[in-house]
C-alpha cells in the first residue's frame, strides 16, 4: 500500500466518522444545529404535554387531573421553562442559527467548533436537572423565580435547587453558543459580504446573540444569590438581614425582557426570508429591517420595569418603564408594514412556510397590540397577573416565535435533509395549528379581562365557557403537533431529492448555492459576494 | 492563521463582557444603596448628623407606621400616630417596643417615608433604625427617633403639594439571632392552617 492510497483512506474516513464521532464529538455546524433541533422537538414536546395537562386541568371548574396546588406550580414553572429554553431558543438559536450562519455568511465553519460542541452537550444535563426539579414536584415558583416563593422557607426541597442549576446550565451554554456566533458573524464573512450586505437572519442572530452576552450572566448573577440565599445563608433577597426581594425582581426582568427579544429576533430574520422568497421581491426597506431589529435590541434592555408595576415602584418611575415600552411599538411597527410591503405587489405563493409566516404576522400583530394595551401601567394595576397577560405573550412567544420556527422548518427541511415535505400535511399542520392556538389563546383575553388570575389550577364556575373553549383548542393544537411529527417521518422516508434552489429566483441567499443537502464540509473555497 | 488569532481576540472580548456583566449584577447591590441615598430615590431618607437649619413658617405633619413581621415576637407600635412639625425644626418621636417572648431577641428595623418623592428633604439624625435592637426577655423600651423636614420641600415644584409625610418601619427578627435560637428551622409545609404558635404570634 502506498502513500496515496492511505492518505486517501484517512480522506475518505474523515467524511465517515463512526456514529459516536459523529454525533457526540460532533465539532460540525450542520451535525450540531441538527441535535439542537432535534433537541427543541424533545423539549416542546414535554413542555407541550405539559400544557395539554394544564388545559385538562382547567377544562372544567373544580378538576382534579393536578393533586395539589404545589404541583400545579411545579407544572406551570417547568412548562414555562422547557419552552422557554429547551425548545424556542435551541430551535431559533442552536438549531437554525447553527445551521445557517456559516452557510449564510459563506463561512466554512463556525469560530470555535468545540466551544459550539459544549454549547449543545450542557443542555441534556441542564433538561435532565429541570425534569427532576419537576418530578420531585419542588420547583413550584414560576418560571420568574421570585422570592420569597423560591427561597428555602416556601421551596424548602432540593428540587428547586436543581432547577436553579439547570438555568445556571443552559444560560452557560447560551453564553458560549452566543460568543460562538458573534466571533463568527464579525469575523468570517465571505469577502465582499459587509455588514450592509448581511442576510437579515444574520442580523438577527447577531442582534440575539448580544442580547444573550449581556443579559444571560444578568440572570447567573441573580440565581446564584438566590442559591446562596436558599444554602448558605446570605441574605441578598430577605429584608431581615438587610436585603430586599424586589431587587430579585430587577435583576430578573433584567435578564427576562431582552429574553424575550432573544426569542422573537430569529424569527424576524426567518419571517423576512420566507416573506421575501415566496413575495420574489427583494425586502422592503432591508436597511430600516436591520435598523428597527438593533434598536428592538438596545430599548430591550431599559424597559424591564414595566413587568414590575405592581410591586411598589415609584409612580415617577412608572411613567418612565411605561413611556420606554411604548416606544418599542415603532421599530416592530417598522418591521410589520415592511413585510407586508414586501408582500405589497409582489408574486405571492401560498406555500406551506408562507402560509405560517402570513400567520406569524396576524398573531404577532395581535399579540403586539395587546402588549401595547399591556404597558399602559394604569391599565396593568388591573390585568397585572390576569389571563390577559398570559393570552398576550403566548400570541408574541407560543403563537410568534413558534409560528416562525415551522416557518424555518417547512422552507429549509429541504436545504437541510435533501427531502422535500408533503404539501399537504404541511398545510393540515398549518391550519389546524393556526385554528387550534387562536381557540386557546384569543378567550384567554376575555377571561383575563373579567378577572380571571394566572396560576391557579381552578376558577369559579362563572369562567368556566371560555375554559372549555380554551382547553378544546389546546387539544387541536396538541393533534397539529401529531401531524408535524407525521411530516417529519414523511419528510425523511420521502425518496425524492430536491434540487440546490428549490424555491427558485426569490430564494438570493448563499445556502441556495450549496447542494442539498449541503456537503459535510461546505465553502472549501470562500465565495465572494459582489 | 490571522483569522484564527483574530477569532481568539474577539471570543476573549466577549468573554470579558459576560464576566463584566456577573460583576455588574453584583455590583448593582451596593451601586443602587449608593444612588439612594444620594437622590433620596424609593423614599429613602437622608441619614446623618446634618443640623437642622431652625424653624421656619410652615408646617408639616408626619405620621407614624409601625409594622413586624411574624417571625419577631415582639409588639411594636408607635407611642403618637402624628406630628406636627415646623420646616426646618428638629423633632423627637417615640415608639415603643415590648419583647412577648421569655429569651432575648434582636431585631432590625427597615425603613423609608412615602410618598416616595420626599425622602431628600426628610433628614433622620438619629434612630432606633441605624442599629440593631436586642430586647431582653419580656422587656419593653422605649425607642426614639429624631428628624426634621427640610423647608426646601416648599420650593420643589415636585413636592411643593405633600402635606403629610408617612414614615415607616416594618421590624425583623435579626438572621443571626434567628439562627441562634433555631428560629430559622424549615417553616414547614405553607398551604395548610396555621400553627398555633403562628396563630398566638398573628393574634397579638
Amino acid at each position: 500500500m502506498d502513500a496515496t492510497t492511505t492518505a486517501a483512506d484517512h480522506h475518505e474516513h474523515g467524511h465517515h466518522p463512526t456514529f459516536v464521532q459523529r454525533w457526540l464529538f460532533s465539532t460540525n455546524h450542520k451535525d450540531i444545529g441538527t441535535l439542537y433541533l432535534i433537541f427543541a422537538v424533545v423539549g416542546g414536546t414535554v413542555g407541550g404535554t405539559l400544557s395539554e395537562i394544564m388545559r385538562a386541568q382547567l377544562n372544567f371548574p373544580n378538576d382534579h387531573i393536578v393533586n395539589s396546588g404545589q404541583e400545579w406550580n411545579t407544572i406551570i414553572t417547568t412548562h414555562g421553562l422547557l419552552m422557554i429554553f429547551f425548545s424556542v431558543m435551541p430551535a431559533l438559536i442552536g438549531g437554525f442559527g447553527n445551521w445557517f450562519i456559516p452557510l449564510m455568511t459563506g463561512a466554512p465553519d463556525m469560530a470555535f467548533p468545540r466551544l459550539n460542541n459544549i454549547s449543545f452537550w450542557l443542555l441534556p444535563p441542564a433538561f435532565g436537572l429541570i425534569c427532576t426539579g419537576l418530578l420531585m414536584g419542588e420547583s413550584g415558583s414560576g418560571w420568574t423565580l421570585y422570592p420569597p416563593l423560591s427561597n428555602s422557607t416556601y421551596e424548602p426541597g432540593m428540587g428547586m435547587d436543581c432547577t436553579l442549576f439547570a438555568l445556571h446550565l443552559a444560560g452557560l451554554s447560551s453564553l458560549l453558543g452566543s460568543m460562538n456566533f458573534i466571533v463568527t458573524i464579525f469575523n468570517m464573512r465571505a469577502p465582499g459580504m459587509t455588514l450592509h450586505k448581511m442576510p437579515l437572519f444574520i442580523w438577527s442572530e447577531l442582534v440575539t446573540a448580544f442580547l444573550l452576552l449581556l443579559a444571560v450572566p444578568v440572570l447567573a448573577g441573580a440565581i446564584t444569590m438566590l442559591i446562596c440565599d436558599r444554602n448558605f445563608g446570605t441574605s441578598f433577597f430577605d429584608p431581615a438581614g438587610g436585603g430586599d426581594p424586589v431587587l430579585f425582581q430587577h435583576l430578573f426582568w433584567f435578564f427576562g425582557h431582552p429574553e424575550v427579544y432573544i426569542m422573537i429576533l430569529p424569527g424576524f430574520g426567518i419571517i423576512s426570508h420566507v416573506i421575501s422568497t415566496f413575495s420574489r421581491k427583494p425586502i422592503f426597506g432591508y436597511l430600516g429591517m436591520v435598523y428597527a431589529m438593533v434598536a428592538i435590541g438596545v430599548v430591550g434592555f431599559v424597559v424591564w420595569a414595566h413587568h414590575m408595576f405592581i410591586s411598589g415602584i415609584d409612580v415617577d418611575t412608572r411613567a418612565y418603564f411605561m413611556a420606554a415600552t411604548l416606544i418599542i411599538a415603532v421599530p416592530t411597527g417598522i418591521k410589520v408594514f415592511s413585510w407586508i410591503a414586501t408582500m405589497w405587489g409582489g408574486s405571492v405563493e401560498l406555500k406551506t412556510p408562507m402560509l405560517w409566516a402570513i400567520g406569524f404576522l396576524f398573531v404577532f400583530t395581535v399579540g403586539g397590540v395587546t402588549g401595547v394595551v399591556c404597558a399602559n401601567a394604569g391599565i396593568d394595576e388591573v390585568i397585572h397577573n390576569t389571563y390577559y397577560v398570559v393570552a398576550h405573550f403566548h400570541y408574541v412567544l407560543s403563537l410568534g416565535a413558534v409560528f416562525s420556527i415551522f416557518a424555518g422548518f417547512y422552507y429549509w427541511i429541504g436545504k437541510m435533509s435533501g427531502h422535500q415535505y408533503p404539501e399537504y400535511w404541511g398545510k393540515v399542520h398549518f391550519w389546524m395549528t393556526f385554528v387550534g392556538v387562536n381557540l386557546t389563546f384569543f378567550p384567554q383575553h376575555f377571561l383575563g379581562l373579567s378577572g380571571m388570575p394566572r396560576r391557579y389550577p381552578d376558577y369559579p364556575a362563572a369562567f368556566a365557557g371560555w375554559n372549555f373553549v380554551s382547553s378544546c383548542g389546546a387539544y387541536l393544537s396538541g393533534a397539529a403537533f401529531l401531524v408535524f411529527l407525521y411530516v417529519v417521518y414523511r419528510t425523511f422516508t420521502s425518496k425524492e431529492h430536491v434540487a440546490d434552489n428549490y424555491w427558485g429566483e426569490g430564494a438570493t441567499t448563499l445556502e441556495w448555492t450549496q447542494t442539498s443537502p449541503p456537503a459535510f464540509h461546505t465553502y472549501l473555497e470562500l465565495p465572494r459576494i459582489s | 492563521m490571522r483569522s484564527g488569532r483574530r477569532n481568539i481576540v474577539t471570543g476573549w472580548a466577549l468573554a470579558a463582557v459576560i464576566a463584566g456583566m456577573v460583576g455588574m449584577s453584583f455590583a448593582a447591590i451596593p451601586l443602587y444603596r449608593m444612588f439612594c441615598a444620594a437622590t433620596g430615590y424609593a423614599g429613602t431618607p437622608s441619614i446623618g448628623l446634618a443640623a437642622a437649619p431652625g424653624a421656619s413658617g410652615p408646617t408639616i405633619r408626619v405620621r407614624f407606621n409601625a409594622d413586624t413581621n411574624p417571625a419577631l415576637p415582639w409588639i411594636f407600635a408607635p407611642d403618637q400616630s402624628e406630628v406636627k412639625l415646623k420646616l426646618g425644626d428638629e423633632q423627637v418621636a417615640f415608639y415603643h417596643a415590648a419583647n412577648q417572648s421569655s429569651e432575648a431577641v434582636t431585631g432590625r428595623a427597615l425603613y423609608n417615608v412615602t410618598p416616595d418623592k420626599v425622602g431628600k428633604y426628610f433628614h433622620k439624625t438619629a434612630c432606633f433604625c441605624f442599629n440593631e435592637q436586642t430586647l431582653a426577655a419580656n422587656q419593653s423600651m422605649e425607642f426614639p427617633v429624631s428628624f426634621w423636614v427640610d423647608p426646601a420641600i416648599r420650593d420643589d415644584p415636585n413636592t411643593a403639594d405633600v402635606k403629610v409625610i408617612t414614615l415607616s418601619y416594618t421590624f425583623f427578627r435579626s438572621l443571626d439571632d434567628a439562627a441562634k435560637t433555631g428560629a430559622l428551622t424549615k417553616a414547614g409545609p405553607h398551604v395548610g392552617p396555621m400553627t398555633a404558635a403562628e396563630a398566638k404570634l398573628k393574634a397579638n
